[in-house]
């Protein structure tokens, strides 16, 4: 790694990819060098399961990754008011 | 130099994926360029950057071997499985990403295969961009009888706080700085946050305090991977005067 910030959780749940819906286990969010975003440091979000190769990546600029986990929590919120989280 | 070949010389190379032994016994990939004659040719191990074995260090290696070298770039990713290269990088920082050990171990035996090859002349470098530049660093002073020669590219971290280090990162490479045996190349961009100017400024001070033999070249207007010519940061005019300074010090030092 570069800057080597790079944090690491499991997860339960489902993504789709190019090849259709597979089975989440592992979540990855690194600030590092990005591979198609036009920037040279980007928050690197990695969605996958290392049993299959399935990956959802993200490549955010700070303030987009900023939006993306306040909108999460956003809706996070909401929904453990309504009693049907799980 | 750049651009300095002969049109009426017979020349070429070879390039292709190899697997060598390597840490713990353990055989990885690597991709392997030499010049098309028998030699002697002094060699170069090739330590790939964070985002990768990728496309953009195949081309590194190719060049570095076009210019008289015997080049070894080892994937260093290869225990963390096979795909796209930024693929198998989300695999690595999902794991934690790539330990200090490992690393070392893997350049440590790339250094050997190229010394052991009938067209060696007995010296091998090692040269390495942004993390690569911090493996090539640390190696050098971890191993200082295994390269003859050590290119830093802007590397990251090897100038930390004690608090930022990890398990898999356990030692600043600043602190193997009076192991050193190697002279040193750095090649910085002075708008570059990682290493900082500042952080290259103690890099520096640390390498005369231990009285080391090396050469730092710092650009302007150039930031964090000025190499690169498939980014945003590429700097033609500083990439090819750098360019330059790799060759004029490998052949200083390795011929």
């Amino acid at each position: 790694m570069c800057t080597y910030i790079n944090k690491q959780t499991d997860i339960a749940g489902s993504g789709k990819g190019a090849d259709g819906w597979f089975p989440l286990s592992r979540l990855t969010v690194a600030f590092d060098h990005p591979v198609a975003a036009q920037l040279g440091h980007a928050v690197l979000v990695d969605i996958q399961d290392p049993h299959t190769g399935g990956r959802i990546a993200l490549e955010l600029d700070i303030a987009s990754a900023t939006a993306l986990a306040e909108t999460l929590q956003a809706a996070i919120a909401e929904a453990q008011l309504t009693g049907l989280a799980e | 130099m750049w651009n300095s070949l002969d049109t009426g010389a017979q020349d070429g190379l070879l390039a292709e994926v190899i697997a060598i032994p390597a840490h713990n016994g353990d055989w990885i990939h690597a991709y392997w360029a030499r010049p098309a004659g028998p030699g002697p040719h002094p060699a170069v191990v090739a330590v790939h950057h964070m985002p990768g074995w990728d496309e953009y260090y195949r081309e590194f290696t190719r060049r570095l071997a076009a210019h008289g070298y015997n080049v070894i770039c080892p994937d260093l990713y290869h225990r963390f499985g096979h795909g796209t290269p930024d693929d198998v990088a989300a695999r690595a920082r999902a794991a934690g990403g790539l330990s200090d050990d490992s690393a070392v171990g893997d350049l440590v035996a790339a250094a050997a295969y190229l010394r052991a090859l009938p067209s060696s002349n007995g010296k091998v470098g090692i040269i390495g961009t942004c993390s690569g530049g911090r493996h090539a660093y640390l190696i050098a002073g971890r191993h200082p009888d295994a390269f003859d020669a050590v290119a830093d590219l802007w590397g990251g971290r090897v100038v930390i706080r004690p608090e930022e280090l990890t398990d898999t990162m356990p030692v600043a490479p600043l602190d193997y700085t009076q192991n050193l045996t190697a002279p040193v190349l750095g090649l910085f961009g002075n708008e570059d946050a990682n290493p900082s100017p500042a952080a290259v400024d103690t890099l520096e001070a640390e390498l005369t305090k231990h009285g080391k033999e090396f050469e730092f070249h710092r650009y302007d207007d150039a930031g964090h991977g000025f190499f690169y010519h498939d980014r945003p940061a590429y700097r033609q005019q500083q990439a090819m005067d750098g360019w330059d300074k790799v060759f004029a010090f490998f052949a200083k030092h390795l011929t």
